[in-house]
Parts: structure tokens; C-alpha cells; sequence
């Protein structure tokens, strides 16, 4: 189940936690993986983790141009392109009241408007090989919301009825396209916090942990999968039970 | 018939499924060969590939029949 030997993958923002956690399940589970990334010597010290059947597409997805060459490149250094994680993501935190119009625009340029092109370029060809899996890294605050996160909410948000709206087009091309929406995960940015505030947050998580980047890549890696080609336009909540939604 | 023409329909019998005998010039790809609007884009895509030109939108807009194809892919070729 869920073998993806074969398979040609792609995933933005392979360098962050989430992101290499996803890209190493992808390629255990037997994908070719193109890892893209701003960080060059983390992109390399990745794939030679990997050994084979991995690839380097660098890649700043706030830059347009860089952003419509990601696909063409990775489809031509994979020979193809079956599966597209849209991983990468940035913040840009403030309250609301604070929020900058920059650090609203750059996150949803990288978060969603990157993400749109990135799904528009890979459709193209997943069409032409009636076979496609589109995934985009959401988060519990596209639907919850949270303080101090109208940009990222925004966007995360926003990827979902993208998600659902492509879905409805492709979906007769057997290409699934569905968001997978983590709660709070293992990161740099969770291990910064105190005692009290990690206590104050587990309180609200009915697994008593933090999720890790391998609980978020196997979901990943489900959608990704051939057998979850009757699951499309849905958005699976990795949380640890935090929202039942 | 010419060998545009010929290749056109080639294209949209395989892309549509449809029989040969109704894939004639004013044939409406999707009233009258059961396209959907992503079939239409399909097409035009297929077209690209086929005769190795690049349809802008505005000119994909105006290729509703098979003769708008045909016409439009013969000027390209020509």
C-alpha cells in the first residue's frame, strides 16, 4: 500500500522540518523527488542523504520568474511529474492592528499566490498523462484562525478553496488535489518555547504531544498515493485531535 | 482535404472519442462533440504540440469549430 516506486515528486521547501520530513517519507515510500529550497548547502546535504533518485531545483517562490521555472525544471531533470507538494511556507506575524501591507503581501505571495502557479504549471502536463496528486501544506489556522496570524491565516485559508476549486476541474483527469492542515508540530519554532506555554498548548491536545514531521509526511504521503485517488477537494487535519473538524 | 485539416481531426477524434464522420469543419467542439470547457483547453493544447505553434488565449477564444481550428493552425503553417 501507498508504494510510490515510480513515482516523480516535487516538493517546495524541502529544507524546513516539515518540508525534508515530507520529502524523505516521498522518497522512502520509493518516489523520485525533486527537493527545492532557497538554502543551497541545505538542499545538497539533503540529497546526499537521499543518494538516488533525487534531484536540486533551488528556488525563491517570492520571485515570479524563479517561481514558473520550478515546474519545467523539475519535470525535465525527474522526466516527469506525478506528485506536487506545496510545502513552502513563511510568517510574517503581528497583530492585525500592526499587520505591514509587505508582510502581508510576502506571505501570501510565498504561501498561496506561489502555490497557485506552482498547481497551474504542474496541471498542465498531470492533464496530458491523465494522472496528477496535488498537495498543499495548510494549517489548523486556515480554519481556526489565530492571533497575531491574519496573514497566514489568510493564505492558509485560502489554499483550501483553491484546492477545492481545482479539484472540481481536474478531478475528470484522475489528478486529486487535496491540503494536508498540521496542528502544532516539532520545529525550531515550538522547541523555543518555555515549559508554561508548551504545557498551555498541550492542554489543548488530546494526544498529550506535539505532532512530528513524520505524522504529517505519512499524511502526505497517503494523499500522494495512488489508492487515494477517490479522495480529492478535502482538507485532512493532522493535529493530534486539538480541532475536530 | 489538406494536411492541416487532416491532422486536426486526427487530434480531436482521439482527444474526443468521437466518430470521424462528425468531425466535420463546422462541427462546435462542445455542442456538437460533447467537449467540456477542459477538453477545449486540452485541444488547444494538443494543437500546440502537434503543429509546434504557440495559440495565445485570445486566439484560443476563437477556436470554437474544427474548420476555426483548421483555419487558424493553416495561417500558422503556412
Amino acid at each position: 500500500m501507498f508504494d510510490l516506486t515510480g513515482r516523480k515528486a516535487l516538493v517546495t521547501g524541502a529544507t524546513g522540518g516539515l518540508g525534508g520530513a515530507i520529502a524523505r517519507t516521498l522518497h522512502a515510500q520509493g518516489a523520485s523527488v525533486a527537493i527545492s529550497g532557497t538554502r543551497a548547502e541545505a538542499l545538497e546535504a539533503l540529497a546526499a542523504e537521499f543518494g538516488e533518485r533525487v534531484v536540486i531545483a533551488p528556488c525563491n517562490l517570492s520571485d515570479k520568474d524563479s517561481v514558473e521555472a520550478l515546474v519545467p525544471t523539475a519535470e525535465e531533470k525527474l522526466g516527469g511529474l506525478d506528485i506536487l507538494v506545496n510545502n513552502a511556507g513563511i510568517t510574517r506575524d503581528n497583530l492585525f492592528i500592526r499587520l505591514k501591507d509587505e508582510d502581508w503581501d510576502s506571505v501570501l505571495a510565498v504561501n498561496l499566490t506561489a502555490a497557485f502557479r506552482l498547481s497551474r504549471a504542474a496541471v498542465k502536463s498531470m492533464m496530458r498523462r491523465r494522472y496528477g496528486r496535488i498537495v498543499a501544506i495548510g494549517s489548523v489556522v486556515g480554519t481556526m484562525g489565530n492571533p497575531g496570524q491574519g496573514n497566514y491565516a489568510a493564505a492558509k485559508a485560502g489554499l483550501i478553496g483553491m484546492s477545492k476549486a481545482l479539484a472540481a476541474e481536474v478531478a475528470s483527469r484522475n489528478i486529486t488535489v487535496n491540503v494536508v492542515a498540521p496542528g502544532f508540530i516539532e520545529s525550531p519554532m515550538t522547541q523555543a518555547l518555555n515549559d508554561k506555554q508548551r504545557e498551555g498548548i498541550l492542554s489543548d491536545v488530546p494526544m498529550g504531544r506535539l505532532g512530528e514531521g513524520a505524522d504529517v509526511a505519512a499524511a502526505v504521503a497517503f494523499l500522494a498515493s495512488t489508492e487515494a485517488g477517490y479522495v480529492t477537494g478535502q482538507t485532512l487535519h493532522v493535529n493530534g485531535g486539538m480541532a475536530m473538524i | 482535404m489538406s494536411d492541416v485539416a487532416e491532422r486536426v481531426k486526427k487530434i480531436v477524434v482521439e482527444h474526443l472519442g468521437v466518430e470521424a464522420d462528425k468531425v466535420v469543419d463546422g462541427a462546435n467542439f462542445i455542442e456538437d462533440l460533447g467537449a467540456d470547457s477542459l477538453d477545449t483547453v486540452e485541444l488547444v493544447m494538443a494543437f500546440e504540440e502537434e503543429f509546434g505553434v504557440e495559440i495565445p488565449d485570445d486566439a484560443a477564444e476563437t477556436i470554437v469549430t474544427v474548420g476555426d481550428a483548421v483555419k487558424f493552425l493553416s495561417s500558422k503553417s503556412a
